[in-house]
């Protein structure tokens, strides 16, 4: 009984704590950024934190006459951690909005969070089309996979493709990748082969030697970025591009992060995504200065965009709002557009998820680098798993 | 058994003793849960973590029971409280949200598990052990992602709606009813643990771990002894991953990763392995560091906490609690001789008729 009162007794104390502590706020607005920055998926951590930190440089700290606070934390990429931070973020820090979110379940741990407590979640980096779904307070600002895979259907059929193979790494993403392409390529016409390979020991030797038996038109791959480089170089080695097989997929094999480091097996890859480090715009090549000047030279990935366009977001919501609550904040960041270094973006009202250009690219080189070159845009793309739904 | 045959009655006097005078609960134990329970009430904003180092005490006390008293090792201890988290959250999504029930049904299943596997464990020595116990995980892991209709796969198992504790504490946002639903779990399930090692059946472990072949020739059902307490591990293991599950309502499929098993090898061999304790010590360790490094610099706490653990191991292989009442014992002038009588670790003295 006693235990009891004392624990009612916390709780109230908390309570109130918690709500005096909104006055104080109203001085520094904070933002908690939550990312991988260490363990194996730790590049995406340190390309949005750098991101994210290039934007409050150039932008300022002080938005509507507040101050903008960040907290970062490193959840190891690790989903109940992710949610811990989150919960102490949002209790103890009172936090404005929550940011970062390097994956899938990362992403999906802290939904119920942002429900319960009205605190916006901006999605940089995880790519699986349901997310948003998970709270009405999620936002994101990276892409949808399918979102970047259809287009590559329908670029694949248009090309006159008829036979493709597709591998895929087995885990979720994989896996939607896999759905969305053979779904719309089928539609059109074109046969697809499935194959999978397994995420932790990925050996490509016997799939690649399938493909080649399977003599298809083009190999669609989906690999998470760091493999990409060991997935290009057994490609190769194992002649598949010198038997006119075209090497399809959306971006993230050739990672502009990784890319350079790759070497010539990955020329004339061709990829469909949203972002291409040498995307031709005024913005973005003052994107990639700065990031590059910011960073030791380190190049701006789709991930490094994702962070710089979700603090974008932020700032402007903030602007809109003047700081009335969460509630306001995501309703405010419905429907905003602006000009991204990757070009023209903005937020769907409905979804909340972005609507972007999707650009067909090609390895090339390019004043001595390995770039993903751009040479077919679809516009105003937006997640068409979603998009099915709706109708 | 042979000590029975001839017993004089001394023999059993005494060795009823001794197992008396090591279950008695000394004041450092005692103070020890108090401060435990004090941060309920004294340290509101942390209990998140609080929380977590729990759960992770637990967890460790689980790998303690079979590694530190009977000389299992095990790199897969995960699959136990991987399995426990799913149980517990299936269990709470498809049945009763009811968090005692869900708890017993996550113990129930991860023992099991525990007992069905334990005959794995018995064959070979310890690199034999260390692979059976690393597959075992690994297959689950994998079959955790592949049952994706299930678990929810590589996205984790979504909507876990847990019921109030006991009918009475909601779940809150601050984590006081977690963290008190998991210390109080904790203690009890530590309480039970202390009893089986101080036991006749925990001295028998303990003659296992120390020499299997002399236990078997003194009349020790050696495998009968090693199954029975690799299944009470499960059960603990289960038990903590279940209370991960509840507390966070969120279960994604790290909780059967390597890294899960190696973090609870980690945290106990700070703490001090063959006591109890040693893992409660160790989770409280590792999870502070952690979280006061990583807030320092979220890129390179690794480096640090890494730094750490080797100038740790260096500084002296002897426990962490021997090294703090070491400490006391020299500020406070007692000789060096009462740490040794009052030391847990304290080879079991032969009986002698």
């Amino acid at each position: 009984m006693l235990r009891r009162t004392f624990v009612g007794i916390v709780s109230a104390a908390a309570v109130t704590a918690a709500l005096g502590g909104t006055a104080l706020a109203q001085e520094a607005l904070k933002i908690g950024l939550i990312l991988p920055m260490t363990g194996p998926f730790a590049s995406t951590g340190r390309q949005i934190e750098a991101a994210v930190k290039l934007y409050m440089q150039q932008n300022g700290d002080t938005v509507a006459g507040k101050k903008i606070q960040l907290i970062v934390k490193d959840d190891t990429g690790v989903a109940d951690v992710t949610k811990r931070l989150a919960q102490e973020l949002i209790v103890n820090d009172k936090i404005a909005v929550m940011a970062g979110f390097g994956l899938t379940p990362l992403a999906l741990a802290p939904a119920p969070l942002a429900t319960q407590a009205k605190v916006p979640e901006v999605v940089m980096a995880a790519a699986t089309s349901t997310i948003t779904e998970a709270s009405p307070f999620i936002v994101r600002t990276s892409f949808t996979l399918p979102q970047a895979t259809v287009p590559m259907a329908e670029w694949a059929s248009k090309e006159g493709l008829k036979k493709v193979v597709t591998l895929v790494s087995d885990y979720g993403p994989g896996i939607d990748a896999e759905k969305a392409f053979t779904g719309a390529f089928t539609s059109k016409g074109g046969t697809v082969e499935n194959l999978r390979v397994p995420l932790a020991n990925p050996d490509f030797s016997p799939f690649l030697q399938k493909v080649a038996d399977a003599k298809p038109d083009a190999l669609f791959v989906f690999v998470p970025s760091g493999v990409g480089a060991q997935f290009m170089k057994q490609f190769v080695e194992r002649g598949l591009d010198k038997a006119g097989i075209k090497l399809i997929g959306p971006g993230d094999v050739t990672d502009d992060d990784i890319l350079n480091g790759m070497g010539d097996v990955a020329l004339g890859a061709i990829t469909t995504q949203h972002y291409s480090a040498s995307h031709d715009s005024p913005e973005n090549k003052a994107f990639v200065e700065a990031f590059k000047k910011a960073n030791g030279g380190m190049r701006p990935n789709f991930m490094a965009v994702g962070g710089y366009d979700g603090m974008h977001l932020i700032y402007e919501g903030l602007k809109k709002t003047n700081g009335a609550g969460g509630q306001a904040l995501i309703d405010a960041m419905k429907g905003l557009s602006w000009t991204s270094p990757r070009g023209p973006v903005s937020i769907d009202p409905q979804t909340r998820d972005i609507v972007q250009n999707i650009y067909v690219r090609k390895v090339e080189r390019k004043d001595g680098e390995l770039y993903n070159v751009e040479f077919a845009t679809i516009p105003n793309v937006k997640d068409p798993v979603k998009a099915a739904k709706a109708n | 058994m042979m000590a029975n045959a001839s017993p004089s009655s001394l023999t059993v006097e005494k060795a009823a003793a001794l197992l008396g005078r090591r279950a008695r609960w000394r004041w450092a134990e005692v103070l020890f849960w108090v401060v435990a329970a004090a941060t309920l009430f004294l340290w509101p904003e942390r209990h998140l973590i609080l929380n977590e180092i729990a759960i992770i005490g637990l967890f460790a006390v689980s790998l303690d029971l079979i590694l530190g008293y009977a000389g299992i090792v095990s790199l897969g201890h995960a699959a136990f409280f991987g399995l426990g988290a799913y149980v517990a959250g299936l269990f709470a999504k498809h049945v009763t949200g009811d968090p005692l029930v869900g708890l017993a049904a996550a113990g129930l299943v991860a023992g099991i598990l525990g007992f069905a596997t334990s005959f794995l464990v018995l064959r070979g020595a310890d690199l034999t052990r260390l692979m059976v116990t690393l597959g075992v995980a690994l297959v689950l892991g994998e079959l955790a992602n592949q049952m994706s209709w299930l678990t929810g796969g590589a996205d984790g198992l979504q909507g876990i709606m847990m019921g109030p504790v006991l009918g009475l504490f909601e779940f809150d946002i601050f984590g006081t009813v977690a963290y008190a639903y998991s210390l109080s779990v904790l203690f009890g399930l530590f309480v039970v643990a202390r009893m089986i090692v101080n036991s006749p059946f925990g001295l028998s472990l303990r003659s296992i771990r120390d020499n299997p072949l002399r236990a078997r020739g003194i009349g020790i059902p050696v495998n009968r002894r090693l199954v029975a307490i690799y299944t009470v591990a499960a059960v603990y293991a289960g038990i903590a991953g279940g209370l991960l599950a509840q507390t966070t309502q969120f279960v994604s499929l790290d909780v059967l990763a390597f890294h899960r098993s190696a973090d609870v090898m980690l945290v106990l061999v700070i703490g001090g392995v063959g006591y109890l304790y040693g893992g409660l010590v160790g989770a409280v360790i590792f999870k502070v560091l952690q979280d006061v490094l990583s807030a320092m610099t979220p890129q390179y706490w690794q480096f640090w906490i890494g730094l750490i653990l080797v100038l740790l191991v260096l500084a002296g292989r002897e426990r962490m609690t021997d090294r703090i009442l070491g400490l006391w014992r020299r500020l406070t002038g007692r000789s060096a001789k009462a740490v040794d009588a009052t030391r847990a670790s304290t080879p079991v003295p032969e009986v002698q008729p």
